[in-house]
């Protein structure tokens, strides 16, 4: 066991002095290296983080929303529904939401408008989301007016604004109170923009959809598993039109390292020569070789994951935002909760330490295995 | 020690530019003593040396190292043998540049797994021995011919073999350096080693410590005393 463990240690001590001589092409290789595995592993832990997000966000909405159709169109739902919904078997709770979206020309973006029931908002004042704040300019106490549906003019007075932490889910939000709700939009007093159905057992969830289905056949059901596969394919979707746009670059960068590990040179060909007339085996030469590949493709990998850690969680993935993100006037600010999935990391270890290595095995192999004598004639 | 009997060497074999190297040796080398390989070049001194040092297998022949048939053996037993008993010191040298080389005295020893700090002694030992232990941590690009020759003695010397090859060692030496090397030649004579040369240099062959002078022309064996 001392013996292996001396060997082993000579190897390595070796390798990284043969990495030290060629030191150009080493630190060469190693930029190449963990450029790719930064890319790679900034677009996975983005999108992995931010369906998280959305995972985590969609975790506290209702388990089932009704919405009210009509000529295949989403149209204002009448409460009298309510009372129905509430008399099947399983049904925890369900109420009426308000919501809808306001453009404002001033700042020309969109608002979320919402009224929330807990708290509630005094009429008159709005509380408003970080993006509405930077867009506006808005500070509690500021006046915002709009026209309303039939041209009056309803103002609000900035109560105060949402905490950037929720950035991500609240950016645009601009929350009001019922009843100004229905003054700006003409809603009548009994109608709801959709209704939002909490289920006792989550295991229930699809027959008590099937039940509201059958109760009310006007309307049609969303659950939230359907809406987090729609955030899912979202995602996954972008992650793999940035991928795409991408591939050129990796694929040019595979070629070259593919290209500068398996190319041996004169030199690289003689020194292998050398050590084989001294006296190692095939097996060590390739082994010397192998740890200098390892050494090379494992610290670009460890350098170039922990440069995409810090680039999207805590740099804010500048980068790819744009693409991952999407487009809108108020792009929220916000920081991702940082987040690794074992698998994913395997993954990217598997598709960049994997093929370096043995691109650099395998023509060293070749060479490992000529006569010796080589070096003598 | 080593017995050679009508050891044939072919290169290229069976291709129209085959070339027959060796045809037909038959010698033996004694322990403990310095045999030198005579001849002009292409007279096969090296391919000869190549062959008694399990660099390279005999196209045909045998050749025993004391006892054991060693021509047939695959490749990982003649590495094994080629540590344990040969030491080399090539014509070129062929020390690695870039590393020093008190590193480059201690390469043959790597595979064997010896412990690290004994193996730093024994060449730094080796390297004061050959008068080189101020050049120990130079790298092997940096030193004249005769101290990179010493430094591929010592490598050579690293791993205690019985048998020490040296390839042309005087070719790339004035004759200071060349009898500085001879003067080497007899210290590991003395110390029990059996030493191989090969050279067309006359101070070589006619010098008092070589024992046995082999000479070669056209790959066959023309004079041996």
């Amino acid at each position: 066991m001392r013996v292996w463990l001396n060997k082993q240690r000579s190897l390595l001590d070796f390798s990284l002095s043969s990495l030290s001589r060629r030191r150009g092409k080493t630190l060469g290789m190693l930029a190449v290296y963990t450029a790719i595995v930064f890319v790679l592993a900034s677009v996975m832990l983005f999108s992995h983080a931010i369906r998280r997000e959305a995972a985590t966000v969609l975790a506290k909405s209702p388990e089932v929303l009704v919405q009210r159709m009509v000529a295949g169109r989403h149209d204002l739902i009448p409460a009298r529904h309510l009372e129905a919904i509430k008399g099947i078997r399983g049904v925890q709770s369900a109420e009426g939401r308000l919501w809808g979206y306001l453009f404002d020309p001033a700042a020309a973006a969109n608002y979320t408008l919402m009224v929330p029931t807990n708290p509630r908002i005094e009429p008159g004042k709005v509380v408003i989301g970080d993006g509405v704040v930077r867009v506006r300019s808005a500070d509690p106490g500021d006046l915002m007016s709009f026209r309303a549906h039939d041209g009056s003019l309803v103002q609000f007075k900035v109560d105060h604004a949402i905490s950037r932490e929720s950035a991500l889910v609240s950016a645009d939000l601009f929350l009001v109170a019922e009843e100004d709700f229905r003054r700006l939009f003409g809603i009548p007093a009994g109608m709801f923009t959709d209704l939002a159905v909490s289920v006792r057992n989550p295991r229930e969830v699809g027959k008590i959809a099937e039940k509201i289905d059958a109760a009310l056949p006007d309307t049609r059901i969303i659950l939230r598993d359907e809406i987090l596969r729609t955030y899912e394919s979202v995602f996954d979707w972008r992650e793999g039109m940035l991928l795409v746009l991408l591939a050129g670059s990796i694929l040019a960068f595979a070629i070259f390292s593919w290209e500068k590990a398996s190319g041996l040179s004169a030199e690289e060909r003689r020194e292998i020569g050398i050590l084989k007339a001294v006296g190692w085996e095939t097996s060590d030469v390739i082994r010397l070789k192998m740890l200098e590949g390892l050494v090379v493709s494992l610290s670009a990998f460890l350098v170039g994951y922990l440069l995409a850690y810090a680039h999207v969680f805590h740099l804010g993935a500048g980068l790819f935002e744009p693409v991952l993100k999407g487009w809108a006037v108020l792009y929220p600010k916000y920081r991702l909760t940082p987040f690794v999935d074992e698998l994913q990391v395997a993954t990217l270890f598997f598709f960049t330490v994997f093929p370096y290595t043995v691109a650099t095995v395998v023509p060293i192999w070749r060479a490992a295995i000529v006569d010796p004598d080589q070096v003598m004639r | 020690m080593i017995h050679l009997t009508d050891v044939r060497k072919a290169f290229n074999q069976g291709k129209s530019n085959e070339f027959w190297a060796l045809k037909g040796i038959d010698l033996t080398v004694r322990a403990g003593k310095v045999t030198v390989f005579r001849g002009p070049s292409g007279s096969g001194k090296t391919t000869l040396l190549t062959l008694v040092g399990c660099l390279a297998r005999p196209t045909s022949g045998r050749v025993r190292l004391r006892d054991r048939d060693i021509s047939g053996l695959p490749e990982r037993f003649l590495t094994d043998i080629r540590r344990s008993t040969f030491g080399f010191v090539f014509q070129q040298f062929n020390l690695l540049k870039g590393i020093s080389a008190v590193e480059n005295v201690m390469i043959p020893a790597y595979p064997l797994g010896r412990d690290p700090k004994e193996l730093s002694e024994r060449a730094h030992a080796l390297m004061d021995s050959l008068d080189i232990g101020p050049k120990a941590q130079s790298n092997a690009e940096w030193l004249s011919g005769g101290e990179a020759q010493r430094v591929a003695i010592a490598r050579a010397l690293i791993n205690d073999p019985e048998v020490v090859i040296a390839d042309e060692p005087t070719a790339n030496l004035d004759s200071e350096r060349s009898r500085q090397f001879l003067g080497i030649v007899e210290t590991l004579k003395q110390a029990g080693k059996t030493v191989l040369m090969t050279s067309h240099d006359p101070m070589v062959c006619d010098t008092a410590v070589v024992d046995h002078v082999v000479c070669l022309r056209d790959g066959q064996l023309v004079e041996s005393r």
